[in-house]
């Protein structure tokens, strides 16, 4: 099992939040101090390179006009970081494709990260979340058809060298492909797909990528796996499906002892308890299909937005979507998740959030790593079938 | 009233038809035609009236290269050649004002009069400001206000339809975003192509019309050669909805002056 360190850069500094009905899209950016936003920046960095130092991966993703990740151009932190680290795999997840007009230039950036980092690129790719439609302006009808298109027309804009090629599809339109640099890893960099529902699992299975979800909790989670391997082997890769093709992204923090582990997992719980968005914004038409939304109509509420009313360190804990403790605790939670989804290969560990200052941050990166993340290693080999027995 | 469903330029199009007489083409709003709605036996009584889902409205399929209003106005002629209509008038509500707009510019002959009911479809403010309010970022509660004279009289429970009409309705709500997101409530080059329109316009808008103002009708109406407008007391954003007698009364009469 490989572990990433993830941080979404977080600006916490903010007024009480029934002072604002939307913490993403409209909460104005006066409330920003750059003085404060630089020193935040300086000190996620310096988090992301002792994760490595302790034997970790680092990974990082990109969202827009919220305070809960101002890194709105992934691929600037992920340049800087290039230079800055020597040995962990780099996971960008994701490029938004399905809000970004210029498909070709997400091949240029990714290509150009790759060579920096001397091939240590994993390109990850994803929709989008609803509320990154307005900042983008970007129409929520026909979503993950235009992020299908941006993805093939990016990997063939990786893995064509012979000079120009045109593309003339549903949704971009380019005469004379070309980018300069080429990757450095051949003949791409792994490619990582997000995805929060079954539907789009089977997809990804059959191209073949690295699956990762996020909070999806046990049942969820079990259900995306599910049907990521019956895509998997429906187009032919095998029966056996590694462990390596699935990831899973949850709160962790791991403490020396309970009293410190449950002071982190507390200030992590930010992570779900400040994102305030409106309904308007957390639902545009078109993103989810017309059922759920029926279902929606009919009273349905999605499991995180349940939770987020009455959030709570066991409650997480017991929904699958936060591992917290000693490490023999954190292990025994993990385990069984691990088991009820039938294996995964990548934890990506959101690690840091809100008031988790860097000392208490820079406490669990280093107990995880040192304590917990050797016997993952041996007893969750990347190598592993899932889904089996 | 008769429904069926016609295969139209790849389109399998829901239509309703009722009554006799002068054909009126109507061209539903955002929330899609529904048969019961109470204008269509008065508007009906002396006319055949003729009312179409749009594409990805109601029963009406979506094929995927259509994302415009101004791809459905070549659906909505092709079915006037389909049902041999030379000429109609045409009533088109809100977004289906501006599918009107858009047919009434590419063939301006098979348009009798032009009824425009609280339109979109052009840009008239400052690039700085949207002319229509943005009904995706706005709360359910505010939108309704904006949309109704009286807001609690227009209210739907769920729970009262079918999961087919629900479906029907979050549907149509998803091809309306297709059709407006972008440029917002707008095609740039409508305008330009306004002048074009032989048609004699009406303009209708509801006094409390929170999404069209008064302004913006001002300033589509006086874009074509020959328009006049009406403001309907007592009415919000969907006049034919909230005032069904008075919207048929003005209607008819401008549609049979001096026939």
């Amino acid at each position: 099992m490989k572990a990433w360190h993830f941080s979404e850069n977080a600006y916490p500094y903010l007024p009480p939040a029934d002072e604002y009905p939307s913490i993403r899209v409209s909460l104005p950016n006066r409330h920003y101090d750059p003085e404060k936003g630089a020193a935040l920046y300086d000190r996620f960095l310096d988090e992301w390179l002792i994760a490595e130092d302790e034997g970790m991966e680092i990974m990082l993703n990109e969202h827009h006009q919220t305070a809960t990740c101002v890194d709105p151009a992934a691929p600037l932190v992920l340049a800087a970081l290039a230079r800055l680290s020597k040995k962990a795999r780099l996971l960008i997840l994701g490029n938004p494709i399905a809000n970004r007009r210029q498909p070709v230039r997400v091949a240029e950036e990714m290509a150009m990260v790759d060579v920096l980092s001397r091939g240590r690129l994993e390109a990850g790719f994803v929709r989008g979340v609803p509320y990154e439609v307005l900042p983008a302006n970007s129409n929520p009808v026909r979503m993950n058809e235009r992020e299908w298109e941006a993805l093939d027309l990016i990997v063939k804009a990786w893995t064509t060298h012979d000079g120009p090629f045109s593309h003339e599809g549903r949704f971009f339109h380019y005469r004379a492909v070309n980018i300069w640099p080429r990757c450095y890893q051949q003949p791409h960099p792994p490619i990582w797909i997000s995805t929060t529902s079954p539907g789009g699992a089977a997809r990804v299975g059959a191209r073949g990528f690295v699956q990762a979800t996020f909070l999806t909790g046990f049942d969820g989670t079990k259900a995306i796996y599910d049907a990521y391997r019956r895509g998997w082997r429906e187009a032919g890769h095998g029966q056996d499906v590694p462990a390596h093709r699935l990831a899973y992204a949850a709160m962790v923090y791991t403490a020396p002892n309970e009293a410190d582990a449950r002071a982190g997992a507390e200030k992590l719980l930010w992570y779900i308890t400040s994102n305030k968005v409106p309904p308007y914004f957390a639902n545009p038409p078109g993103y989810v299909s017309v059922q759920a939304n029926v279902a929606m109509l009919r009273g349905a509420e999605h499991p995180l937005s349940a939770f987020r009313k009455s959030a709570s360190v066991e409650g997480a804990i017991e929904a699958g979507i936060m591992f917290a403790g000693t490490p023999d605790q954190v292990h025994r939670q993990l385990k069984k998740l691990y088991d009820h989804v039938g294996g995964f290969g990548h934890l990506l560990i959101m690690g840091q959030a809100g008031f988790l200052e860097h000392d208490d941050t820079i406490l669990g990166i280093r107990t995880f790593a040192r304590e917990l993340y050797p016997r993952l290693k041996e007893e969750f080999p990347d190598t592993a079938i899932t889904g089996v027995g | 009233m008769q429904r069926q469903i016609l295969a139209i330029a790849g389109v399998e199009l829901e239509l309703f038809e009722a009554g006799e007489g002068p054909p009126i083409l109507f061209l539903h709003n955002g929330g899609g035609f529904a048969p019961d709605q109470p204008f269509v036996p008065l508007l009906s009584a002396g006319h055949r009236l003729i009312a179409p889902s749009h594409p990805g409205f109601g029963r009406s399929s979506l094929p995927g290269w259509l994302d415009s209003c101004d791809d459905i106005a070549y659906i909505h002629l092709a079915l006037m050649d389909r049902l041999g209509l030379r000429q109609a008038d045409i009533i088109g509500c809100s977004i289906g004002g501006w599918i009107a707009a858009e047919l009434a510019t590419k063939s301006p002959e098979r348009v009798r009069k032009l009824v425009l009911v609280a339109p979109e479809g052009v840009k008239v403010g400052p690039s700085d400001r949207l002319d229509i309010p943005d009904i995706y970022a706005t709360p359910a509660e505010e939108l309704e206000r904006i949309s109704y004279h009286n807001p609690a009289q227009m209210q739907i429970d769920p729970s009262r339809l079918s999961d087919e009409e629900l479906a029907i309705r979050v549907r149509n709500r998803e091809t309306t975003a297709l059709l407006v997101w972008e440029p917002y409530m707008h095609n740039p080059k409508l305008r330009h192509r306004l002048p074009r329109v032989t048609a004699p316009t009406l303009f209708l808008r509801g006094e409390s019309d929170g999404l069209v103002s008064a302004e913006y009708v001002a300033a589509y109406a006086r874009l074509l050669p020959n328009a006049q407008v009406e403001t309907m007391r007592a009415a919000g954003h969907s006049p034919h909805l909230e005032q069904p007698e008075a919207f048929t009364r003005t209607v008819l009469q401008f549609l049979e002056a001096a026939r």
